[in-house]
């Protein structure tokens, strides 16, 4: 696989968004396709309430590296012609997983985030997908044996690893907005603000699966900016004005209200800046056909909104699928710091240059995003010591 | 400065009255698309207390103005409670209103309302009075009785009435009393021991008694079909045919306007179509009937119809926005010389018409303004978001540059009341806004929209109030036919 084909940078091509819709304060902005192409097409699979435990490698049930979370439905992905056509409601209900019963409660167990049901069939954990990929890229642990580092840490790096994120049925706002919301006809996605933070961006390849898929936006996972906005009131709907010198006729009348939807068009656009034209790091996670399923993500500097998400770029390089998750300030800054604890290859002298302080001031830093458990305990005293003379 | 101060106590006062007119033609306490029923209730309660803390008068003479039957049961309840007035001529009038309204009311809102005066606690002199006037005046008691037992028993208790004949024991003792000489109460009494009695029962009585009797829903359904009315009729389309039974006929000859539309709205697509010519006919019989009664004419009209997703309503009125678009269309096309109708998603057929899709008001109002009609009729709750508040600026736009002589008249007819603003949502302040429970208020409200407007002034408003009292005290109907006509309403 080329790099080439992986995506470097997200923009909404042959994509158009349409003016918002407010409610309290979540703002919902649809996301139009002119030209849909039939060939990939997405189908919703319920799987319940309870705890899921996807088999990452091997077979279904075996031993090592699991992601075990809460997933209320998968996506189903059928692309190609005819079989789109001919699949298409047929054979989505096909039971795939195994239940198991731990005690008081089942647990649910799946093969693979993506996992090939049918020739042109794909059975996909939407947003898990790019979590699990987040998870495994940078919750892994040194590699070096360098003496500061605990035997625990050593033998298991950072396992288990382990992220918290809010589902979306917990925000009552979006409950509302999203059952108020009038879908466009040719609506195939959604940009989700709350109090006009970016949250979520979901797009399909067909309106009518989108039709079908946009409740599941409820049961999707997001960042704690869902529910520290929540009290927020409401947020503005910025009356844009028509300039009345303009007119002198119904048809000038007409260009100004189009003119005005464009202006929301950009508006959007700009909002939703920290996901849309900024560089992605991605990897790839399945080759569909002619369709490239990857996971993704954006910078992870501190100091900018960072997203992750999976992706699906048709043979022309289109975005064809999107669904992404906004990282909390915290979630970034854990993910910053083990990224270039990596590339300082985990050396703690090398990592505290690069990320401008001392030794003692990483070391606390590890210790405060909950990484204290990596290192010996007499390099936490030295440093908690060494923080105490004020050095 | 005490004339600018009484110019704009007269503003407030008008305001404030344009507001509460509205609402009573529009909330009806449910549950709406965008509102929950319990925000509805307060902010029409709250509503319903400061007008009548501040404009008795005015408040009494809502009743007379054409709005719905639930404000009409407020306003009754409301005036009951807080006593007669001091003044003579005040009292006589407010009496004749509130029983000349009571009468008015379907029997089982003014059943309802009897027996509200039981849970507020309301028992003064005047309200015995108007419950006993309303009972002596009913055609039918005995049926009154087997139909609201329980509603009129608490009225009876309450009130320390006393029923004439065999309807004192009938309410107390029941079915328990050995037997009735009346023959609908002695059916009654029947029908609690035996099946066949209760295919002479009105239905809504009868059906309770089957369940006890344990008759299968259909065999129920089939033999008590004589005894149906016409709005029970319509009610009981989809249940019968899930049940498995006959479906009753209805007769769409005599069905209300907007009831009607709500029913073919409520059918399948496939069933609209191949009825098509049917229902056809019978909306615009219904309609001719509307414009009979309240007759206007029109010039040349366009309707800007919303049939966006938000129009299919909520659990309680379900698809109540949509029908109310699509009466109005029918009204409309029947009422003006020239109509034409711009629907948010363009329709081939509005008789197919779904709830679907954003509300772009824009555009159909920019395509209705370049037919360069007399009025446009907006029929919309109120949200605009494609894009936000387009209709606001284009129309403020329009009357500033194009249309400064008001040629042509914009008036938006809402049939959602928004519980924030304790009035229908507005399109902006060129537009006036009137609010609507039926379409066959439609007619009424266009009358009413140049108060909304804000270029009339307070006494006119009162003028208006006092005339429509006048007439509507005037042609008060004589009751003489019976009532199990009018349940049918």
């Amino acid at each position: 696989m080329s790099r080439a084909r992986l995506i470097q940078r997200l923009e909404l091509d042959g994509l158009r968004l349409a003016p918002s819709q407010v409610w309290g304060q979540m703002r919902l902005v649809p996301v139009l396709r002119d030209e849909v192409r039939d060939d990939l097409r997405f189908a919703y699979r319920d799987y319940g309430g309870a705890l899921s435990e996807v088999t990452l490698r091997r077979e279904l049930g075996a031993a090592g590296l699991k992601y075990v979370s809460y997933i209320p439905h998968g996506l189903v992905m059928t692309w190609g012609n005819r079989q789109a056509e001919a699949v298409y409601g047929t054979r989505l209900q096909s039971h795939d997983t195994k239940k198991m019963e731990a005690g008081p409660v089942s647990v649910r167990l799946l093969h693979r985030m993506a996992h090939r049901e049918d020739r042109n069939q794909l059975r996909m954990l939407p947003l898990h997908i790019a979590m699990e990929g987040f998870l495994t890229r940078y919750f892994g642990g040194p590699e070096i044996a360098w003496s500061e580092y605990s035997k625990d840490g050593l033998s298991r790096g950072l396992n288990p690893r382990s992220e918290a994120s809010i589902p979306g049925w917990a925000s009552f706002a979006l409950d509302g907005a999203l059952r108020t919301f009038e879908l466009h006809e040719r609506q195939v996605g959604l940009l989700l603000f709350n109090a006009d933070e970016l949250l979520s961006a979901f797009i399909v390849a067909h309106p009518y699966d989108y039709r079908c898929l946009h409740r599941t936006l409820l049961e999707d996972v997001y960042g704690d900016l869902l529910l520290q906005y929540g009290y927020l009131q409401v947020v503005e709907d910025f009356g844009l004005r028509l300039d009345a010198s303009q007119v002198s006729s119904v048809a000038d009348l007409r260009a100004q209200v189009s003119r005005m939807r464009e202006d929301w068009a950009t508006f959007h656009g700009v909002m939703a800046g920290g996901l849309f034209g900024v560089d992605v790091t991605a990897w790839k996670v399945y080759e569909a056909g002619p369709f490239l399923l990857q996971h993704f993500h954006t910078s992870l500097v501190p100091t900018q909104e960072n997203h992750l998400g999976e992706v699906i770029t048709g043979p022309d390089g289109r975005l064809e699928y999107l669904k992404t998750y906004r990282l909390s300030a915290a979630q970034t800054r854990r993910a910053y710091l083990l990224q270039q604890m990596a590339s300082a290859e985990w050396d703690l002298d090398d990592a505290a240059v690069l990320l401008g302080g001392t030794r003692t001031d990483l070391v606390l830093r590890l210790q405060n995003a909950g990484f204290g458990y990596l290192l010996r305990t007499h390099v936490l005293e030295d440093a908690r010591r060494a923080k105490a003379r004020g050095r | 400065m005490p004339v600018a101060a009484e110019v704009r106590v007269e503003q407030v006062a008008r305001e404030d009255l344009v507001m509460f007119v509205n609402a009573c033609f529009s909330c009806t306490g449910q549950r709406e698309f965008y509102g929950d029923a319990r925000g509805q209730s307060v902010s029409i309660e709250f509503l319903h207390q400061y007008i009548l803390g501040n404009y008795r008068r005015l408040y009494r003479r809502t009743l007379a103005a054409g709005i719905n039957h639930f404000n009409q049961a407020q306003i009754i309840l409301n005036l009951l409670a807080i006593g007669s007035p001091a003044d003579v001529e005040e009292r006589r009038e407010e009496g004749a209103l509130i029983a000349a309204a009571l009468r008015r009311l379907p029997p089982p809102r003014a059943y309802r309302v009897l027996e509200s005066l039981r849970s507020r606690r309301i028992n003064n002199r005047r309200a015995r009075a108007i419950v006993r006037e309303y009972l002596s005046g009913r055609a039918d008691l005995a049926f009154d009785a087997v139909k609201y037992r329980a509603k009129l028993r608490a009225t009876v208790v309450h009130g320390h009435l006393k029923l004439e004949g065999e309807l004192g024991p009938f309410l107390f003792h029941g079915w328990k009393k050995r037997v009735y000489s009346q023959p609908l109460l002695e059916t009654f009494r029947k029908a609690h021991f035996a099946q066949e009695a209760l295919y002479d029962l009105p239905y809504t009585v009868a059906e309770g008694l089957a369940q006890k009797h344990g008759v299968p829903r259909d065999v129920f359904l089939q033999r008590i079909e004589p005894r149906l009315t016409q709005a029970e009729r319509l009610r009981l389309q989809e249940s019968a045919a899930r049940d498995g039974a006959e479906v009753p006929a209805v007769d769409l000859s005599r069905a209300p306007l907007t009831k009607l539309c709500l029913y073919v709205l409520a059918l399948k697509d496939p069933v609209r179509l191949e009825r098509r010519e049917e229902l056809h006919t019978a909306l615009e019989r219904a309609s001719a009937r509307v414009l009979a009664r309240a007759p206007s004419s029109l010039g040349r009209v366009a309707a800007v119809l919303d049939n966006s997703y938000s129009t299919s309503g909520s659990l309680q009125k379900r698809r109540r926005p949509l029908g109310v678009a699509l009466a109005t269309h029918y009204l409309l096309g029947a009422a003006a010389r020239e109509y034409r109708a711009f629907w948010t998603t363009p329709v081939d057929d509005p008789l197919r018409v779904v709830a679907r899709g954003q509300s772009d008001l824009a555009t159909p109002l920019l395509d209705a303004l370049e037919w360069g009609p007399d009025l446009v009729v907006i029929v919309s709750d109120g949200y605009d978001n494609d894009p936000p508040r387009a209709v606001a600026e284009l129309t403020r736009v329009f009357r500033e540059r194009l249309d400064p002589g008001r040629r042509t008249a914009l008036v938006h007819v809402n049939p959602v009341f928004d519980a924030d603003e304790h009035a229908p949502r507005s399109l902006g302040e060129a537009v006036a806004t009137v609010g609507v429970r039926d379409a066959e208020d439609v007619p009424t409200v266009l009358g009413f929209a140049r108060f909304a407007e804000g270029t009339a002034s307070l006494s006119e408003l009162e003028r208006y109030l006092a005339a429509r009292v006048a007439s509507w005290l005037a042609r008060e109907p004589r009751r003489s036919e019976p009532t199990r006509e009018e349940e049918e309403s």
